[in-house]
């Protein structure tokens, strides 16, 4: 039991200053870009007096450290900043944006993971013969082609030649408004409303967006399933397990991908972090009103602490999902179970 | 030594294909396995490794067997096809590796992979497939199978470990057992203790014994009989209790090196390799 209190110590030591860490870059971030804060509150036909008065508003003139020392404060206390564009504290708007995000980033991944691992699987078995030039093909031409060119080809194909899903944004205007907002997904939330027809059309609107997006990660995910598989089929365990007269398929896919998963809990882990940030393309193709479109928003419109507030909720979503790996490793290996 | 054999292999070839040319692993290898116990030596590289391997069917592509004649009792190993072999393989022939720590799956129980042999050749429930392993644990002397049974292999000894290797291989019963440097991994005490468990096992199962070993001494005071190998090729066949009498120079050489307990030498010969050997002159 005392392992088990000091490793979750250890971990909440580690979240804290990874998080001060994170508040330390984006304030800084904020120092250093020439984006002048007072100005984008004033505008750029105020008077000096005006200028000097809200400089002094937010504090502009207390020493450095001072300033970080609110800003961390404030941000302990949820407090981001109110956001230029919206009016509206940057937290509720985040809150408010963030769910379309996870969405579809749910969506991606699991169409990365579902795809990716037996795809890699496939290649590692195969190697050397077509399965695998196909599935390397394939991963090399997710891993080269720009997101936003696939969004477009993807949107002309898909919606306006063939008409097989729905454009731009999360619902049809028609379906709005219908369900109640609970967890701020349509489509979870249509589900818990019984409102199949705005299911219908809501996933009809997230799944090419969520395709172009996990495409990305499956090429990730096959890549490494294929590279760990290959070095697990090496190991002497899988020629006992041949030995013992198991099947190639068991051999296969219980022996040796029991052992990749252990190595593939951390690669999916920063897959979906790198898919927020892939997001931030995605949503601007696909006017898909999540976080990546917010920010994008908010840097044209040199928002700042907008800006800062969205940088620093990617990062709390890095920390918790090194968090959760952590916590995921010791279900899938043993030897992490005893490290604890 | 009257009955039919449990394994008859007439010039055994294994042979890798590369651009270079052929690499001829294993070259005309012959020897007819009784209820006994074979040791074959070699150093490394010499093949004996791919031909326990090639008796498996496990010998990794692209390598190639071929043989005049290779079988397991009344099964013609040459024409078996992947699904065939299969049934053999745990089932009437299984083979012991080199390192529990490597040859054990790391994120499986102790007990769930001697089910899964059980399971694949005798069938039957999880229940009858949990109660035989726990029974072959015991008889590989595992003092607390239940304990055993539900630990993961980097929670017990390399000594341990082997054993619950040796229960996993011979849960089905199999007619032959190939041990493949079986104790080379282990402390010389265990070497010893997990020997013994082999030896008890194999005589009271009447099983024919493979025991592959660059140990000369271990196989000399082990085995009934000695195959010796050099550059994929038998060269000398031997009672083990007469490998001192053996006449091969290349035999001859490797027990000429070996250092001996009151048999004071300044300077160990070193083994002069005459290329004509690998002919197999």
């Amino acid at each position: 039991m005392l392992g088990i209190g000091r490793s979750i110590l250890n971990t909440l030591v580690s979240v804290v200053l990874t998080f001060l860490g994170l508040t330390i870059v984006t304030f800084f971030i904020g120092r250093i870009i020439p984006i002048d804060p007072v100005l984008a509150i004033v505008g750029p036909k105020a008077s000096v007096e005006t200028y000097d008065r809200v400089r002094i508003e937010i504090g502009l003139d207390q020493p450095v450290p001072v300033q970080y020392w609110r800003y961390l404060t404030k941000v302990l206390h949820g407090d981001f900043g109110t956001s230029v564009i919206t009016s509206q504290p940057v937290l509720q708007d985040m809150l408010h944006v963030f769910p379309a995000t996870l969405e579809l980033a749910f969506l991606a991944l699991a169409i990365g993971v579902v795809l990716g691992v037996p795809l890699g699987v496939v290649a590692a078995t195969q190697r050397g013969r077509w399965p695998d030039h196909v599935v390397r093909l394939l991963s090399l031409f997710g891993y080269s082609m720009p997101v936003f060119w696939l969004g477009l080809i993807g949107l002309l194909l898909f919606y306006a030649k063939l008409g097989w899903v729905e454009g731009p944004g999360r619902l049809d205007v028609s379906y709005d408004d219908i369900v109640p907002a609970v967890t701020g997904m349509i489509t979870v939330d249509a589900l818990l409303a019984g409102e199949y027809e705005v299911f219908a059309n809501a996933l009809s609107h997230l799944i090419l967006p969520a395709s172009i997006l996990g495409y990305l990660s499956l090429a990730y995910v096959a890549r490494m399933t294929r590279s760990f598989m290959l070095g697990q089929l090496r190991q002497e365990y899988v020629l006992a397990a041949m030995a013992k007269g198991l099947s190639g398929f068991r051999v296969v896919w219980v022996h040796a991908l029991g052992n990749v998963w252990v190595q593939l809990i951390t690669v999916i882990a920063l897959t979906f972090g790198s898919l927020l940030e892939g997001a931030v393309l995605t949503e601007t193709v696909f006017s898909w009103p999540g976080l990546g479109l917010y920010m994008k928003n908010s840097l044209f419109n040199a928002d700042l602490n907008a800006v800062l507030g969205g940088t620093v909720l990617v990062g709390l979503v890095y920390i918790v999902l090194n968090m959760l790996s952590d916590l995921l490793y010791p279900l899938v290996d043993p030897r992490a179970r005893d490290r604890k | 030594m009257s009955e039919a054999p449990l394994l008859t292999v007439r010039n055994l070839r294994v042979t890798y294909p590369s651009a270079q040319g052929d690499t001829h692993a294993v070259r005309d290898v012959s020897f007819t396995l009784g209820r006994e116990r074979l040791g074959i030596v070699g150093e490394s590289g010499s093949g004996k490794s791919t031909t326990g391997r090639a008796i498996m069917g496990l010998v990794p592509p692209p390598g190639r067997i071929s043989a005049d004649e290779l079988r397991l009792g009344d099964v013609d190993l040459r024409s078996l096809s992947e699904r065939g072999f299969r049934r053999l393989r745990g089932g009437r022939v299984a083979m012991v590796l080199q390192d529990p720590k490597y040859a054990l799956n790391p994120v499986m129980s102790i007990g769930a992979q001697i089910v899964e042999t059980h399971r694949a050749h005798v069938g039957g429930g999880t229940a009858a497939a949990r109660r035989a392993a726990l029974e072959m644990l015991e008889a590989v002397r595992i003092r607390d199978p239940e304990r055993v049974f539900a630990l993961y292999p980097h929670q017990v000894s390399g000594g341990m470990g082997q054993r619950a290797m040796i229960a996993m291989m011979l849960i089905a019963n199999p007619d032959v057992l190939i041990a493949d440097e079986p104790t080379s991994a282990l402390d010389a005490t265990v070497q010893v203790q997990v020997l013994a468990i082999l030896d008890e096992l194999v005589r009271g199962r009447g099983m024919g014994l493979i025991l592959i070993s660059h140990n000369l001494h271990l196989v000399s005071a082990f085995c009934d009989r000695v195959l010796v190998m050099y550059a994929g090729r038998v060269v000398e066949t031997c009672e083990a209790g007469k490998l001192r009498e053996a006449k091969h120079p290349y035999t001859r050489g490797l027990l000429d090196s070996l250092p001996e307990l009151g048999h004071r030498r300044a300077v160990l010969p070193q083994l002069q390799r005459d290329p004509a050997w690998a002919d197999g002159a």
